[in-house]
């Protein structure tokens, strides 16, 4: 008999257990989602700033010159990444932008060693818990919101849900995960040492959010 | 009769490892242990009960948690094949383990066939319970920890004292030496953002170079197919995204229905273990890195190949008796180590097991056995702490009691007519039982209670301070003092009716 | 989730306590024993109260000490002797939310598969702690007429967690005009009885009483009332072997001597 066989006859064999029906729960509801959002993200430790569509690129540059990011790693074939290229391309005063265009395998050193800062896009964000939400893809992999010691995630501001409980079940994620969905709430922090928040210990040390707002 | 330090009258072989009650006294004496625990529980209840101001949707949520996980067993079986087909379809390889040994042996196959040389590991308790890094180790793989924590505990040659905070023994001070004996190159530095940045460079470059991560996982959702990991640091992430492949370990019973079943466990599990919200990152993976196809780009990173170990070790054998089940609800919160009055004084390593604390008092003696760990349920002052914080309502308490139960008189499983928990009957006292009998006998006849009670009442502050039992309560404490008339003599005297159809007589 | 459902079902039995004038006194065995006055202290309150309070002679313990220690036999033997002790319809008192949450939370259980079981679960739901009892049913008040006094209080873990009182023997404190109730900083934490538990495991215990008879000093307070003996056994006995002034007392007696002294 093979070990799964073994496992699942016992568990099999076990007494009948009638499963309760779930009772009722009701995650809760914000009459003002941004403010939400807002105050626990930053509880989060992430910076926000309100941006436009249109002008977004500008501000970032004006935000990593003044921390003198010298290298972006930015997502080509992505509406944000591509922005950026294009903004960099006229003159905006941007950090170099480095592509993550090809395997991991091939850009290790960069990721890990050479790029000061990475830029994705996101697919919305939870307000109960200031929350963003990221499901990497081909042109946006995994890494980029990961390795680089600053994260800079663009969320548009109508895509503010309560809660997970909401976004998953409005947006019937169910019946189609990615390969990796990520939730992402601030930047990476630890406190083992003495209950010591210390930020970046292995992921991004700051995260920022950059918020386009609605009809602006 | 009662006594944890003999052994010959509990039919204990004197080669035992110590048991609970010999190993506290060395943590009690330690005033610096003693001091981290309790800032560092301290602050982590505090934490977590400003994270539930509202008690009726604290109710609310902890009601659907628990219905969650009570479900998910219901249908346990079931769900685990349906995981199994989903992973499959997502591209993940399943394999089972029935035992520790197993597991080791499934893992060490992957890596070798794999020709890999160093791994990587996000936390896991599920490793910890195979002493997975040991067995790699002994076949040339070396694993390197990477939750920093963790990673303490593995540079000091130690074993986790908390299941969410596996260093919380150990202060900065001592950390800080650590870090400067292996660290080369660092200088001692009491700053906690130097360490962490010293943590930081060191395993950056072992993720880089690591053949594969290793991870443990929070809730397998088998509607989806999808391994739900949360984690703060990034570590998770990192040991299951970077390395070309990837092993995840969990037991059993943290497979959930439904997709929809993560949003209350999500929220219970964080707010009740750290008093976090939320924590900083959640990671559901649901396949390995894609691959292109029919002129699409496939995914840029990710690991090639993902496989998950389910173990079993003794968790099915739980799962036979339908009330000591309850203990697979467990979520792995550590929320009833924070508040327990017990594990605060001694800490994780006093009770030498894997799971600490009291959810460790009721799984350690059914995993391991009742003659392992018979002692531990009784190491509780039963005084519902745990039970009262516990985000799926494991009615702790009563399992431990049931546990003591099982440890001195076992019931059987009918169909196999095995003890229902290891080793039952392990803490069979002929003395004890004959207490209880003879406890039972007065107890159950009105006269003769009356008569021993008068009997004490006139002679039992002569029992001297050195009788068994008497002696362990008189460390501490003076003797009881029994009264010149019990309350029974009071009673009567100032007229009190005996029966409801009796006048009474106030005197 | 059997235990679960039982103690829902008889506590919504019981949710609806109208005032009774007749009610058992259940004195259980440690007061018995040691603390007699703190029973009859109870009983007392309850007759001012003006209630009939009945005694019944074929009483003597909840059976707590067997269960826990997993000997549920003789545990249910000595409970179903508790059953046929108290055979009216009326609600049992108790001065202790250990031996009552015995009675209530577990007696249920303890008789499953046993045809008393019916008889247990009604049994269960008369159950009330003294002052839950005092404060919610009787609705008592009182006049203090003592000197000025300052005490703290400890919450036995069963009269919280399995009782839910809480706050009532806060609120009869409170009723005193010359009573000052000040806290202690580990009022909720277990002061390290646990019956068996204080001596199979006497390195631990004394560490729990030691820390909660030191939180207890810091208030300044020379009075530590408390519901429940085992507690008070434990702390009271603690504090006279360290020589500690702390006076250890049961709130019944305590609430007695201030009240009704004569």
């Amino acid at each position: 008999m093979s070990a799964r066989a073994n496992i699942l006859g016992r568990l099999k064999a076990a007494p009948a257990r009638p499963g309760p029906d779930l009772p009722p729960w009701t995650p809760p509801t914000y009459a003002d989602k941004l403010a939400r959002f807002r105050q626990m993200a930053e509880a989060n430790h992430a910076e926000i700033h309100d941006v436009t569509a249109e002008t977004w690129p500008e501000r970032l540059a004006t935000l990593l010159n003044n921390r003198g990011v010298g290298r972006l790693m930015v997502a080509p074939g992505t509406p944000r990444g591509d922005t950026l290229l294009r903004a960099a391309a006229q003159g905006v005063a941007l950090p170099t932008l480095v592509p993550y265009d090809r395997a991991v395998e091939d850009l290790k050193d960069t990721l890990v060693h050479q790029v000061d800062a990475g830029l994705t896009g996101t697919r919305g964000a939870i307000a109960e818990t200031g929350t963003l939400i990221l499901w990497p893809t081909a042109e946006e992999p995994r890494l980029l919101s990961l390795l680089p010691p600053l994260h800079i995630a663009v969320l548009e501001e109508d895509a503010l849900h309560d809660t997970l409980a909401a976004v998953v079940r409005d947006q019937g994620w169910a019946a189609g995960m990615p390969t990796n969905a990520l939730l992402i709430s601030g930047p990476s922090k630890t406190s083992d040492i003495e209950q010591t928040l210390a930020y970046g210990v292995h992921g991004p040390k700051e995260l920022i959010i950059l918020l386009i707002k609605k009809g602006e | 009769m009662l006594s944890e330090k003999g052994g010959a009258d509990g039919g204990h072989p004197p080669e035992h490892a110590p048991r609970f009650a010999e190993r506290a006294p060395d943590a009690l004496n330690n005033p610096q242990l003693r001091r981290n625990f309790r800032r560092a529980m301290d602050g982590l209840m505090a934490k977590r009960a400003a994270q539930f101001p509202d008690p009726a949707y604290w109710a609310e949520l902890r009601e659907r948690g628990a219905a969650v996980k009570a479900r998910a067993l219901a249908k346990l079986p079931d769900l685990l094949e349906r995981l199994e087909a989903r992973l499959t379809t997502n591209g993940v390889q399943v394999h089972w383990a029935e035992t520790t040994e197993e597991a080791n042996a499934i893992v060490l196959g992957i890596l070798q066939r794999a020709g890999a040389r160093t791994v990587i590991k996000g936390k896991s308790m599920v490793s910890e319970e195979m002493h997975l890094n040991a067995h790699l180790e002994r076949h040339g793989i070396e694993a390197v920890e990477s939750d920093l924590g963790e990673y303490i505990i593995q540079l000091a040659g130690e074993t986790p004292s908390h299941i969410v905070m596996p260093c919380i023994h150990k202060n900065k001070d001592e950390i800080s030496d650590l870090f400067a004996e292996k660290i080369p190159g660092l200088e001692r530095t009491g700053d906690v953002d130097e360490l962490t940045a010293a943590a930081r460079r060191v395993l950056r470059e072992r993720f880089a170079q690591a053949d594969a991560g290793i991870s443990g996982v929070n809730f397998a959702v088998a509607e989806t197919g999808t391994l739900v990991l949360i984690e703060n640091e990034g570590n998770g992430r990192l040991s299951t995204t970077m390395p070309p492949l990837h092993i995840a370990v969990t037991g059993i019973e943290k497979v959930v229905e439904l997709l929809d079943d993560i949003p209350p466990l999500l929220a219970l599990l964080p707010r009740s273990a750290t008093g976090q919200p939320i924590t900083t990152y959640v990671n559901m993976i649901s396949g390995p890195r894609k691959k292109g196809e029919m002129g699409k780009a496939g995914e840029k990173d990710g690991p090639t190949a993902v496989h998950l170990v389910l173990l079993d070790a003794g968790r099915s054998r739980v799962y036979q008796d339908v009330e000591l089940a309850d203990t697979l609800r467990c979520i792995r919160c550590a929320a009833c180590m924070n508040h327990c009055p017990v594990y605060t004084r001694v800490g994780g390593h006093t009770y030498n097991a894997i799971y600490p604390g009291p959810i460790g008092k009721i799984l350690t003696p059914q995993l391991q056995g009742l003659d392992a760990a018979g002692d531990q349920p009784h190491a509780s002052t039963l005084c519902n702490a745990c039970a009262e914080v516990c985000p799926v309502k494991i009615p702790i308490p009563d399992l431990l009691v049931r546990l003591r139960r099982e440890a001195v008189r076992p019931t059987e499983t009918p169909a196999t007519h095995l003890p229902v928990v290891k080793d039952g009957g392990a803490e069979r006292s002929w003395n004890e039982a004959l207490v209880w009998a003879g406890w039972r006998l007065v107890y159950t006849r009105p006269l003769l209670y009356r008569m021993v009670t008068r009997a004490l009442a006139w002679g039992g502050n002569w029992v001297p301070a050195g009788a068994p039992l008497m002696r362990d309560w008189t460390t501490a404490r003076t003797k009881p003092r029994f009264k010149p008339r019990t309350l029974h003599d009071l009673a009567r005297e100032r007229g009190y009716p005996n029966r409801l159809e009796l006048d009474e007589v106030p005197k | 989730m059997t235990t679960t459902n039982l103690a829902a079902m008889h506590t919504a039995a019981a949710a609806p306590a109208a005032r009774p004038d007749t009610v058992y006194f259940f004195g259980t065995c440690l007061v018995d024993m040691l603390y007699p006055e703190a029973g009859l202290a109870g009983m007392d309150l309850l007759r001012h109260a003006g209630v009939r309070v009945v005694f019944p002679e074929g009483q003597s313990c909840c059976g707590q000490p067997a269960r826990n220690s997993g000997y549920f036999e003789e545990a249910r033997e000595v409970a179903r002797a508790q059953l046929d002790a108290f055979p009216g319809d009326v609600p049992i008192v108790v001065p202790s939310g250990s031996c009552a949450g015995m009675m209530k939370t577990h007696y249920p259980h303890l008789f499953e598969g046993d045809p008393d079981q019916p008889r247990a679960i009604a049994f269960a739901a008369r159950i009330h702690e003294l002052t839950a009892f005092l404060v919610n049913v009787l609705g008592v008040k009182l006049e203090d007429k003592g000197e000025p006094v300052t005490v703290t209080w400890h919450p036995s873990c069963h009269s919280m967690r399995e009782m839910g009182v809480v706050d009532q023997p806060k609120a009869l404190l409170r009723q005193l005009a010359n009573v000052t109730l000040v806290e202690n900083k580990r009022e909720r934490e277990c002061c390290g009885f646990g019956g068996t538990f204080a001596v199979r495991q006497t390195a631990v215990s004394t560490a729990m009483v030691s820390d909660k008879l030191a939180s207890v000093r810091e208030t300044g307070a020379g009075t530590l009332l408390s519901g429940d003996c085992g507690c008070l056994m434990n702390i009271g006995g603690h504090a006279e072997k360290v020589g500690d002034g702390t006076r250890c007392r049961h709130i019944a007696e305590f609430l007695m001597e201030r009240c009704h002294a004569q």
